[in-house]
């Protein structure tokens, strides 16, 4: 913003991007396809809430907001509606923005009005990131469409008027534009336009003339025709002064909100000196480090200027070389994007392009990387640009904000430069969920709103599904803030969980005489001992004023549980003085009030004492002049642990993953597997303790937990020696296997606490019902006691794979799990099904996985569940993306397909070499059974052996058959997604794969809604839940995709829920691996999203299957005539769907708001279960078989014509 | 001309018959039915403080279970409102009752906490309430308190209510006191208005597979009326300014015939209409009708009380000896001694 003149009553907000963009957006539209995609999925949230709640557009219609099956989806509705006339809009990003490619260009070649809102978003390449840069926007700068960007949430907000505006007046679609996460997510405080504000710029006229254009019948026209060699290219052309208009019509438009607010922009905006001669070209968020850093370096005494580029497309060359100074001699473009090969960032080469048009080349000029996936971007960093700027040693393409100590492109940050700030800066540690976030997002608002100050505040979170770490950064102060950067120097830290001090550098942020409130068990007196000696010397050092509140205790107390929100926020303000004292409670109270009366009085009034208390229980501890205790930070990953463990794994799970070089990263995104035991999370609060002696063997504690933290091994007597004291173990019970002894031992820093081992336990005393064989203890009394016992249980050798049954519970439970530790939230409902997967085929498995919950805990950084066993085998998983899954796993299988092909031909083909019998060994093996794997691999080991030995695999055909050898064994691969890819996005390529008739095997971990974006609804939502998008409760019963399969007649299908059966889904995932075609299992998997206590997830499956909710069933086809394909395997119900239901939040939730609507959904989902088991019924007495392939016709004899007689 | 009309707690009846607090008296459509078929007056559902402090509890954790807890999740559910949760739920109900009944509606309050007694009763009335009923129901169980500890608590609720609220006020007691009729007097003492005997208990059962303890709803049966038949017609004579309701076993015209006859002003019924549905008071109301007339009565207040203890020839008959009577009255027959 170049300058402001106050208008006539502002009225201000304080929202983050997304918002500040929907709100505009909503206004101006009356058609919304979305689908949910990070950080834009909260603009289609909001759109939908709103309109849900009847909020009109500016023409008092409420807009339609429909979510779309992928944003392939949603850019062909979106095309649809604006074709129609209508006025449409579309929120995307990243990968979604791909997807909508191909309807770009046709929305601009057909010269449409349109605007999209995008939270720009790394693209995946090497790997997926959610985070923030251009990468994607700068793919899709050639559809046509015009790109405005805008840098700051307040730009966010008039951008979005501006665009609506002008692609009105121009014809020209917009692409509105601006950082994901830093701008998208970031909350300020800005001034709202207003309806007159709308009014004014979305011209009455250009509406209607747009609406004119939609297609009627009662004006027809011909529109998206084909067209031949010779009129396409001319055509093509005839859009030209369309695009000439547009930089004009946005200079028009940017002048008329300036008369109307103040704000004043420009197509590109300088500051800086007059007669600057360095000067940096930037476009984002970042404008606002680079404008600090421009200021001060000015002050200084130093001739730099910021070129602020905000129209992208068409790009505006006149403007940016009338703005540049004369007196430039140097020109550093900073690009938010990479494109490998090119000869420079896209950006870069406009910039290059246009000076060099206008004869105005500097005599340096460069282009800067920064930003990739919201790498920071500090006045350090733009200081080291500035300061190289001119140095001809350092080459014309260079990075900043990392070290590149491969092909040393990176520029160095000036580590000594900070900017002054008249601001309060504010920086709170806690974890996900603890309300840590949603407090400083209330604090915020309240000092936002309720205050002259201005305000920002940003959240860094990490992507750990449970027990992720938030920090969040608060800045208030009398100036508008630009700050686009972490806090370097706070004045007041807060640590809402007393456990990160040993994990985070918490105090490090902290600035001398800042102050430092900490949520402590302890009180004031007590706390010191108890802090890790490297935290009290900060203390010490800095000259802390130390601060502590037991929030746990007082919140207990009080009856609200874990959450601490309104109890730390008292005593933020209190403590900042922020505002005078006796207006802290009323207005936290007021807050209060605003979010939570909507949920019942209890929920108010137990804030409300929470308040009241948090203030008397706040104590300033009295600093000592040296530390005392011997508790230290944890330690780094023990000797044991892999070189790249500890070069790599080891910082970034110490949360300096920004301080490794360039060197030290995989160059192609291959990571090794089994890392996540490395990474100690100790998130549980209580922990299951066995008990021997009433143990029964049942391996159902093993099979359920999520989060592989109990075992089970048995063993024979004498590896007991050297056990530690305390090791328990019990005669195993077994005909087959006597004289073993068994171990249940549970992993202290890995479990979650979650308690699905206990509820699970079958085996209760016959004298106190309540104690079982595992009863939750807490995880403090244990934690010492247990890490021994787990050293010496781990030591113990596996069980041979061929010694126990893989067809029931208890033989499962005992083999090896190559899923472990992953970072699910406690109780997730998809992981066992993992696990299991692991269990019976870990060690000759291919995961493909779909986008998703289950592609984060399984692959996001820093570590994986996925693991290898004693051999080094183990899972090989990648993740492709969201929509194509079922495909990339299906060129997975043919990939494997054709080396198996290749080296049985080839084994074959030398078996005269190889010997007669170790080639029939190997063609003729049969591996359908783990001793029949066992013995294939030694076979292939024979003649690996033999090719070495024999040195025969000198020539090219045996030396290719020794690379395929191992591919001999067979290979299953299981493709794994969520209902949101089965469902939607991914559902063609899913039917595809699934008529293919290749051996693959599918597995959904059906949530039945989008997890991992939050809770949208998917199409396997059930009918009468409540979801985003489906706030009234999903009108529409759930697609039955088993049905889909099943109609193929040669997919084998099951319905499973492990806590339904868990037998019933061992064997289910057997009988799909067995089978030699497709199989689809589709899993439940109970999720947070269901809104239940997750320790009585089993529960509520067995619930689910026992009402006729989710059937159990196998679809199992066979060539033999007669035979009745369809086995229901649970139970006719016994419960009502209800009873199941209502004891779910999601389905609750439309009950307490909504309680006639959800009766008659309740009673259409009863409905819906009697007709299916009905169906189903029916369905298990139809007689189906496959068709036998016909015998070959024998071939003729030689000598026999058709006749047969001899010629 | 055979009249029913009756007063309960100072309000004119149009008959004796009372819908009591249940299933059938939480709904709109199941209420304006009561009416229809003749109820002369509801008391609506209890509000348990415990259960809908309790479910805004549940919801408010639930919704904030995983909230922002990673950067693609802020949320996993629909901002939705549900400021109808807990007791502005069951205010609201009040309050639409009385704007759709013309029957008397009698709220029920069930708290826990001292002070949100008086707090939710006085909501009630604010929300049209014509009268309140107190629902004692707690299991005292702890054994370190006495009896009388006990009932002191229960009384200074009732005091507590009693001077909060101007319209008439009623207190469902259990049947299992001490001394029932002294506890009785002592609420009268306190200022109820009237008597609700009794409230029914739901006992808890074993699941014998899964070794849980399982709440059951038992609805009452005919014969469960005695218990309040006997305590209605000892107190009828003691308390004549109290009304008393009978409450449990209300299934025929017959038994509130019995109630009327030991001193009731009201019979209430649940059980029997969740049983043979709604329609069922209007059969009781006609069931009394014809009873009435076939023994020449004319009024409810001439047949109230006519058989109460006062009023019988042997009031033992109330008493412990109707108990050795009954017990040597049973006749053994030859298949329960194999």
């Amino acid at each position: 913003m170049a300058g402001t003149t106050a208008s006539a009553k502002p009225k201000w907000a304080c929202i983050d991007g997304n918002e500040a963009a929907a709100r505009v957006a909503h206004a101006l539209s009356e058609v919304i396809a979305i689908y949910p995609i990070t950080p834009a999925s909260p603009m289609g949230e909001l759109s939908d809430t709103w309109s849900a709640a009847g909020r009109p557009n500016l023409w008092g219609s409420v807009p339609e907001v429909i979510e779309m099956q992928s944003e392939a989806g949603a850019a062909g509705a979106l095309h649809g509606a604006l074709q129609k006339g209508a006025l449409a809009t579309t929120f995307t990003s990243s990968q979604g923005l791909l997807l909508m490619v191909p309807n770009m260009f046709k929305i601009a070649g057909e010269l449409t009005s349109a605007v999209m809102h995008v939270a720009a978003r790394a693209v995946a390449t090497h790997a997926l990131s959610i985070f923030g840069d251009q990468s994607d926007v700068m793919a899709v700068r050639t559809t046509g469409w015009a790109m405005l960007c805008a840098s700051s949430v307040q730009e966010a907000h008039d951008f979005a008027l501006i665009a609506h505006s002008a692609t009105l007046r121009t014809r020209v679609p917009f692409l509105h534009f601006f950082d994901g996460f830093r701008t998208s997510h970031e909350i300020d405080k800005i001034e709202l336009l207003d309806d007159d504000d709308l009014r004014a710029l979305v011209r009455e006229a250009d509406v209607l003339e747009h609406r004119a254009r939609g297609l009627t019948p009662d004006r027809p026209v011909l529109r998206g025709s084909a067209q031949n060699p010779d009129v396409y290219f001319q055509a093509r052309e005839a859009v030209n002064p369309f695009y000439d208009a547009v930089p004009p019509t946005v200079t028009e438009v940017m002048e008329e909100l300036a008369s109307l607010t103040g704000r004043r922009y420009g197509l590109v905006d300088y500051v800086g000196a007059p007669d600057a001669e360095r000067v940096v070209v930037v476009m984002g968020s970042a404008a606002g480090a680079v404008a600090e850093t421009v200021e001060e370096l000015g002050r200084r005494g130093e001739k730099v200027g910021l070129l602020t580029v905000r129209l992208y497309r068409p790009f505006p060359a006149d403007a940016l070389v009338a703005s540049l100074p004369k007196t430039t001699r140097a020109v550093a473009v900073l690009d938010r994007t990479k494109e490998p090969g090119s000869p420079g960032e896209p950006l870069y080469l406009d910039v290059s392009a246009s000076l060099a048009e206008a004869g105005r080349l500097p005599e340096t000029l460069i282009g800067v990387r920064y930003g990739l996936a919201s790498k920071e971007l500090s006045p350090g960093m733009v200081k080291g640009v500035f300061d190289d700027l001119g140095n001809p040693a350092r080459g014309r393409h260079l990075t900043v904000g990392i070290r590149d100590d491969v092909t040393h492109r990176s520029l160095e940050p000036d580590p000594e430069f900070a900017l002054p700030t008249a601001a309060v800066q504010a920086v709170f540690y806690g974890l996900g969920a603890d309300g840590t976030v949603g407090a400083n997002k209330s604090s915020i608002k309240i000092i936002g709103e309720g205050t002259d100050s201005y305000v920002q505040a940003y959240f860094v979170i990490d992507s750990q599904k449970a027990g992720s770490v938030t920090v969040s950064h608060l800045r208030f102060g009398p100036d508008p803030i630009r700050s686009t950067y972490l806090i370097e120097k706070a004045d007041f830290v807060a640590c809402h969980q007393f456990g990160l001090l040993e994990k985070m550098k918490v105090l490090d942020v902290a600035r001398d005489g800042s102050t430092f409130l900490l949520n402590s068990p302890y009180s004031a007196t007590e706390t010191w001992p108890h802090l890790p000696v490297e935290v009290q010397q900060q203390i010490i050092d800095k000259h802390i004023r130390f601060y502590v509140v037991d929030a746990h205790s007082l919140a207990r107390e009080v009856g609200l549980g874990g959450r601490i929100n309104t109890i730390m926020q008292p005593c933020f303000f209190h403590l900042s003085g922020v505002m005078p004292q006796s207006e802290v409670v009323p207005r936290v109270k007021d807050t209060i009030d605003k979010a939570y009366s909507k949920r019942g009085r209890a929920v108010v009034e137990r804030n409300y004492a929470a308040v009241d208390r948090a203030l008397e229980s706040l104590s300033e501890v009295a600093v000592p002049d040296v530390p005392a205790g011997d508790l230290h930070r944890m330690p780094p990953p023990p000797d044991a642990a892999p070189e790249f463990v500890k070069r790599v794994t080891a910082r970034l799970i110490a949360g300096e993953g920004d301080l490794l070089p360039v060197s030290a990263m995989p160059v192609d995104g291959t990571f090794p597997t089994g890392t996540a035991k490395w990474q100690k999370r100790q998130i549980a609060l209580d922990m299951p303790v066995w008990d021997p002696s009433l143990c029964i063997d049942c391996g159902k504690c093993a099979v359920v937990c999520p989060h592989t933290a109990i075992r089970m091994k048995i063993y024979r007597p004498d590896a007991l020696k050297g056990a530690p004291t305390g090791f328990q173990s019990k005669p195993y019970r077994s005909r087959d296997l006597p004289d073993r002894l068994l171990t249940v031992q549970v992993l202290p820093d890995d479990c979650t606490g979650c308690g699905l081992c206990v509820a699970i336990c079958p085996a209760h005393s016959k004298t106190e019902v309540k104690h079982k064989s595992l009863d939750m203890e807490p995880v403090d009394s244990r934690r010492e006691t247990e890490r021994p016992l787990w050293e010496f249980f781990d030591s113990i050798p596996e069980v041979p794979r061929e010694e126990v049954r893989h067809d029931n519970v208890r033989g499962v439970a005992l083999l090896e799990p190559l899923f472990e530790f992953s970072g699910a939230c406690a109780g997730c409902g998809e992981t066992p099904y993992l696990k299991l997967l692991s269990q019976l085929f870990g060690d000759r498995m291919i995961v493909a996985n779909a986008t998703g919950c289950s592609s984060i805990y399984g692959g996001n950084l820093p570590t994986t569940p996925w693991s290898v066993d004693r051999h080094g085998r183990g899972p090989a998983w990648s993740n492709s993306l969201f929509e194509d899954n079922a495909e990339f796993g299906l060129g997975l299988r043919l990939g494997w397909e054709r080396q198996n092909a290749e080296a049985r031909r080839l084994v074959d083909e030398w078996r005269e070499l190889i010997g007669e019998e170790l080639a029939d060994a190997l063609l003729d093996a049969d591996q359908s059974n783990e001793t029949g794997v066992t013995s294939q691999r030694e076979h292939v080991e024979r003649l690996k052996e033999m090719l070495d030995r024999s040195g025969a695999a000198s020539g090219p055909a045996l030396r290719s058959l020794s690379s395929l050898a191992d591919e001999l064994v067979e290979k299953v691969v299981w493709i794994v997604g969520g209902d949101g890819w089965a469902y939607d996005i991914g559902f063609g390529g899913l039917d595809h794969v699934l008529a293919s008739g290749r051996n693959v095997n599918i597995l959904v971990l059906d949530t039945e809604v989008y997890s991992n974006t939050g809770g949208q609804a998917s199409k396997a939502t059930p009918r009468g839940a409540a979801a985003k998008f489906a706030a009234s409760g999903k009108p529409s019963s759930k697609k039955d995709l088993g049905a889909v399969a099943r109609n193929y007649g040669t997919v084998y299908v099951a319905q499973v829920a492990l806590g339904g059966s868990d037998i019933q889904t061992v064997r289910s995932l057997l009988e799909a691996v067995a089978w030699p075609g497709p199989s689809l299992v589709i899993a439940y998997s109970s999720c947070i999203a269901h809104g239940i206590d997750m320790s009585t997830s089993l529960d509520q499956q067995k619930a689910a299957v026992a009402s006729g909710y989710w059937p159990l069933y196998r679809f199992h086809p066979s060539p033999e005539p007669g035979t009745t394909p369809f086995q229901l395997d649970s139970k006719a119900p016994t419960v009502p769907v209800a009873d199941f239901a209502l004891a779910e939040t999601r389905f609750s939730m439309l009950a307490q708001s909504h309680p006639g609507h959800s009766r008659h959904l309740l009673a259409l989902a009863q409905a819906d279960a009697d007709e299916r088991w009905r169906y189903y019924e029916q369905l298990a007495g139809v007689t189906r078989s496959l068709p036998r392939e016909a015998a070959p016709e024998p071939e003729p004899e030689p000598g026999e014509n058709d006749t047969g007689e001899a010629t | 001309m055979t009249t029913l009309t009756t007063r309960y707690l100072g309000i004119e009846l149009r008959s004796p018959i009372v819908a009591s607090a249940g299933p059938l008296t939480g709904h709109l459509d199941t209420l304006e039915r009561l009416e229809d078929s003749g109820a002369a007056a509801v008391v609506l559902p209890s509000l348990f403080e415990e259960e809908v402090v309790g479910e805004s509890m549940r919801l408010h954790e639930t919704l904030e279970q995983g909230l922002e807890q990673n950067p693609e999740t802020v949320s996993y559910f629909p901002d939705m409102d549900f400021s109808d949760l807990g007791p502005e739920r069951h205010l609201r109900l009040v309050e639409q009752a009385k704007q759709r009944l013309s029957i008397p509606v009698i709220a029920s309050v069930n708290a826990i906490a001292p002070g949100t007694w008086s707090r939710y009763a006085t909501e009630m009335v604010e929300a049209g309430a014509d009268a309140i009923e107190l629902n004692l129901y707690a299991v005292p169980n702890d054994p370190s308190r006495s009896a009388a500890d006990v009932e002191g608590e229960y009384l200074a609720t009732l005091r507590e209510v009693r001077s909060a609220v101007s319209v008439p006020l009623a207190v469902k007691l259990s049947p299992f006191f001490s001394s029932t009729g002294h506890f009785a007097m002592c609420a009268v003492d306190a200022g109820a208005d009237g008597l609700v005997l009794f409230n029914r208990f739901y006992q808890p059962d074993l699941d014998l597979e899964t070794l849980d303890v399982v709440p059951e709803l038992e609805l009452s049966h005919s014969w469960e009326l005695r218990l309040p038949l006997r305590w209605i017609a000892i107190l009828r004579g003691r308390l004549p300014r109290t009304s008393l309701a009978a409450s449990t076993g209300v299934y025929s015209g017959a038994d509130v015939a019995k109630a009327l006859l030991v001193g009731a002003d009201v019979a209430m019924m649940t059980s029997a209409l969740l049983r043979h549905g709604i329609s069922r008071v209007g059969l009781v109301e006609q069931e009394l009708l014809d009873w009435m007339q076939e023994h020449d009565y004319e009024s409810v207040s001439q047949l109230r009380g006519s058989v109460s203890q006062g009023a019988v020839a042997d009031p033992t008959a109330f008493e412990r000896a109707n108990y050795i009577k009954v017990i040597s009255s049973v006749r053994v027959s030859p298949e329960s001694l194999t």
